[in-house]
């Protein structure tokens, strides 16, 4: 059995054609049967058991009300444990939940479990995991494919239909390239739309929590319940949610999207082109103005976000010392040496790198070099789609230059692993809002996405324009 | 003054820079709602922000911005309308973030000063370079088991104050009495409770020698340093220590030191290949403060009357000297306890020096025996005034006074009670006081007849002869003017 859409969920379950249990033990089934895809950290039964129970005592008109939604490892949950994908929170069981999984929880959604993702979400293809590569559900049965990273448990969930939401956190790409290798939609909002309280922090200025699902509409509808402002996140807007879902309008006349030349990269395949070439086409013909433009600095993204995201996680990362919670190596002698063995033994090798990096960059002497340059460096990105935005609604481009690779390649050449960001920092460093929706297929069947990127806090545009792209396969 | 003190071939000047950490009187941490008050049971007062778990982030508490703000106008310095809280990152077992959030390039306050009295009734100004907020850590505690060490959360998160002070500090008194000073401002806007016993305040020094006219010498820096008497024996035997060493033609390297209270010695924290690398940058989980100049005006209009005011008007209205108000205002209890006094009753606004004597002497040594604060005083300020009304009014005198003092401290009844209940009424009855002298010099002839032969000192034995016979209730005055009328009758 397959469910199409939240809404269609919802009706059946209004209409008492299924009940909360069975869609449980529905969403049970099929996660047993895809348990080799390794796609959740943690998944139990008895968990969701006890979900059903609450959940059903909810009223109807609950927003989310049975609605299975699997939730990224990263966020802090009270009923299950965190891990971060990291040996060195191996058995942490948080006290509390986080922000964006408690409104979830208020609106009735049904956790089927928390997904596999890289390591702090450190990566871009979900195998600098503690706990294993995920596989993409879409891979033929020679060649395992990659899901994508950080999220990459989060969106293999919703590809093999083992949910029909799933939350995601995107620092320079997170969410948009796994979404888009693994053929769902993924969106990450406006830095600040939704609060960061209880995600474990990668990298704080950039980190978002955002949405995978299996539609645009679906989208729309679970980010209108995680937003919202926070006052116990100082960097969460105050501002109105708009209702998105409710003023999903697929109308693209009067519209101006732009189209920057500088995502045209050396190196990508035509088969990306082409898919941007027919986006191109498609909003042109449904009245939409298309637009060249510049966006000059980007070809410095890339750097300006190597700098900035593991200097934050040189910090943030700090606190996973042995001392209080996580991992602990026990055989330490002295204060100095359980730091160490702690965490030479906790954390991984690409986290390692990051903090090296992020510490490096930080140090005295290199500070003003590298962290501070990286600083204005980004300013000018954010000015260059400030600019851009005067005369546009949208920007219109690839969302990774390639689709799914083989898991094992790129393993050992971080700075090839890197290049996946390419078309997602930007936005990322300016915190504007983008979505990445699965648009056309390359010669080997595999899902290719596109990506909108809109002005801060206007999520409606870009969900307006998806909603319109995506009928073109439905 | 010359602050200027000898080594064993030349003479040498102390430069000494303080920086005070005071705790902002607040009753929650500075990013974080958990409780700060003192000596609860360990790691009781410990939320989830300050344990830095996993996805928690700081919220800036307001009211100790207003109280950094407060502080920094009474310390007449500049308020930032702009300033920034960064990262200091350390590991350490009692830093559970692994980072201070502190202030390094844009404090909260800036340039601003301080003055400070001398006993000759001369003042200097000591200039501050900053103030800025920062967390305090938690605390390690080594002693309870022989093998683990236990981490304390309850402190950490506290919000702190950094005041830091320029070089301008030349001896150890100077930076007890800036101390001091510091302590009382900070007291009167009531932005620290000023207790150094509780680690309220604390201090790093800063201190090099020179010869006089040179160069600033390369410093060292004590650390943490919990009271004056233990800030000036660090600051002279610190000094000496240096200045030993140049005079045998060595130089100083420039050090983190602790100070030893056992000893009386400091001793390297740490050599330098150890020495930290903070790698500050501004925190991301927390925008830049920008704060409205309306708040800030609005603060400015709740700032009390501080210390130099009211020293001014001591000086002015009650004619006391500037080092007599600077002591009287130093302590705002003390300050507030005799305004109270004079308030009590207008004719002792002619004896404010009486009443600054009597409050800094006789009042303090009753309460210091006690262990008594001053607000928590035994005797009113209203019942204080009424005795040195009575004083005044020569219906005790001085003498009789201070055992009704103490007695109104075990009691605390009206002294005019204690007077008449113990018959302690001064005599001023001229035939009363005449019929004493009389009985005296008819007792003590010979006495008498060695006062007339020039024996002149003689008269202080008949004064107190007669003082015994009266229990020590004669008028001294008129008892003299009867004393030495009715002698020189006899010759």
């Amino acid at each position: 059995m397959e469910f199409k859409s939240i809404n269609q969920l919802k009706s059946l379950l209004d209409e008492n054609k299924i009940s909360v249990k069975e869609i449980a033990q529905t969403y049970i089934k099929k996660i047993k049967e895809k348990k080799d895809l390794n796609i959740f950290i943690y998944f139990d039964e008895n968990i969701i058991d006890d979900q059903v129970k609450e959940i059903e005592k909810l009223p109807n008109n609950k927003k989310l009300k049975g609605i299975p939604i699997a939730v990224k490892d990263l966020f802090c949950t009270k009923n299950m444990p965190t891990t971060a994908a990291s040996k060195i929170l191996e058995n942490f069981n948080p006290t509390y939940e986080s922000f964006v999984t408690q409104k979830l929880i208020n609106e009735g959604s049904l956790f089927v479990g928390k997904t596999n993702l890289d390591e702090f979400a450190m990566g871009s293809a979900t195998n600098t995991s503690y706990f294993g590569n995920t596989i993409n559900p879409l891979s033929n049965h020679d060649i395992p494919l990659a899901p994508g990273g950080s999220s990459g448990g989060s969106a293999a969930a919703v590809a093999a239909d083992l949910c029909l939401g799933s939350t995601g956190t995107d620092t320079g790409g997170s969410i948009r390239q796994p979404a888009s290798f693994c053929g769902v939609v993924g969106i990450k909002p406006t830095y600040g739309l939704c609060s960061r309280w209880g995600i474990a922090a990668f990298a704080s200025s950039l980190d978002q929590a955002g949405i995978f699902s299996k539609n645009v509409t679906d989208a729309s509808i679970l980010l209108e319940e995680i937003a919202g402002h926070d006052e116990r996140d100082s960097t969460s807007s105050n501002v109105a949610i708009p209702n998105y879902s409710k003023q999903l309008n697929s109308d693209l006349n009067g519209k101006t999207i732009g189209i920057p030349k500088e995502y045209t990269v050396d190196g990508i395949s035509d088969e990306i082109n082409a898919v941007w070439d027919d986006a191109i086409k498609s909003l042109e013909k449904k009245g939409a103005k298309i637009k060249h433009i510049s966006l000059p600095h980007t070809k410095y993204a890339l750097p300006t976000y190597y700098i900035i995201a593991p200097a934050e996680a040189s910090s943030n990362l700090a606190r996973y010392d042995g001392v209080k919670y996580g991992f602990r190596a026990e055989e330490a002698k002295s204060l100095d040496e359980m730091y160490e063995m702690t965490r030479s033994e906790g954390f991984g090798k690409e986290v390692k790198r990051r903090i090296l990096i992020g510490t490096y960059v930080l140090s005295a002497g290199y500070y003003d070099a590298y962290y501070l340059k990286a600083q204005k460096v980004r300013k000018l990105i954010a000015n260059d789609f400030i600019e851009t935005f005067k005369d546009c609604e949208l920007i219109l481009t690839p969302t990774a230059p390639s689709a799914a690779f083989p898991l094992n390649e790129k393993q050992d050449d971080p700075i090839k692993m890197y290049l996946n960001d390419v078309f997602t920092v930007p936005a990322s460093l300016a915190g504007i809002p983008g979505i990445s929706i699965p648009y056309g297929k390359n010669k080997s069947g595999l899902p290719l996405g596109i990506q909108l990127l809109g002005k801060h806090f206007n999520e409606q545009e870009i969900f307006n324009a998806a909603f319109a792209l995506e009928k073109d396969y439905e | 003054m010359s602050n200027f003190v000898k080594g064993n071939k030349y003479e040498w000047e102390i430069v000494i820079g303080l920086e005070i950490h005071a705790q902002v009187k607040s009753n929650s941490k500075l990013f974080s709602n958990s409780s700060t008050a003192f000596g609860s049971n360990p790691n009781s007062q410990v939320s989830l922000v300050d344990a830095a778990m996993p996805g928690m982030l700081p919220v800036i508490n307001s009211y100790c911005i207003e109280q950094a703000i407060k502080t920094g106008i009474g310390l007449k310095a500049k308020i930032n309308n702009y300033s920034v809280f960064d990262r200091k990152n350390y590991f350490y077992a009692d830093l559970p973030q692994g980072y201070q959030i502190s202030q390094y390039k844009y404090p909260i306050v800036g340039e601003g000063k301080v003055s400070i009295d001398f006993k000759d009734g001369s003042s200097k100004d000591i200039r501050i370079v900053r103030l800025h907020l920062e967390q305090d850590a938690g605390k390690s505690l080594h002693d309870q088991n022989p093998t683990k060490t236990y981490v304390d959360l309850n402190r950490s998160g506290v919000a702190l104050m950094e005041i830091v002070s320029e070089p301008d500090i030349r001896s150890a008194d100077e930076a007890g009495l800036y101390i001091n000073k510091i302590r009382s401002i900070l007291m009167y806007l009531d932005t620290c409770d000023g207790n150094m016993q509780e680690g309220s305040l604390r201090a790093d020094v800063n201190i090099s020698v020179r010869k006089p006219g040179e160069d600033f010498g390369t410093r060292c820096e004590i650390k943490n340093l919990n009271s004056i008497k233990f800030i000036k024996q660090a600051i002279n035997y610190e000094a000496k220590r240096q200045i030993e060493i140049l005079e045998e033609g060595g130089t100083i390297q420039q050090n983190t030191l602790l100070f030893n209270t056992n000893s009386g010695k400091t001793k390297p924290m740490r050599s330098k290949e150890e020495a930290h690398d903070y790698r500050y940058f501004p925190d991301p989980d927390l925008l830049p403060l920008e704060i409205d100049q309306k708040i800030i005006d609005k603060l400015v209009k709740s700032i009390p009357e501080l210390p130099d005011e009211r020293k001014r008007k001591y000086a002015e209205e009650f004619n006391l000297s500037n080092y007599d108000a600077s002591v009287l205002t130093a302590d705002k209890s003390v300050s507030d306890y005799f305004d109270s006094v004079i308030k009590s009753d207008k004719a002792l606004i002619d004896s404010a020096k009486i009443v600054a004597n009597w409050i800094t002497t006789e009042l303090f040594s009753l309460l210091k025996e006690k262990n008594i604060e001053i607000s928590n005083s035994p005797i009113s300020s209203e019942y204080l005034g009424k005795l040195i009304k009575l004083i005044k009014e020569n219906i005790i005198s001085g003498k009789i006074a201070k055992d009704v003092l103490i007695e109104m401290f075990e009691s605390k009844e009206e002294p005019q009670i204690i007077i008449e209940k113990k018959g302690l009424r001064q005599v001023s009855d001229t035939s009363e006081i005449e019929n004493i002298v009389d009985e005296v010099l008819h007792e003590n002839q010979k006495m008498v007849e060695q006062y007339l032969s020039g024996k002149d000192k003689l008269l202080g034995f008949f004064v107190g002869q007669c003082m015994k016979k009266s229990k020590g209730k004669a008028n001294p005055k008129i008892l003299n003017d009867i004393l030495k009328l009715k002698l020189s009758k006899k010759n």
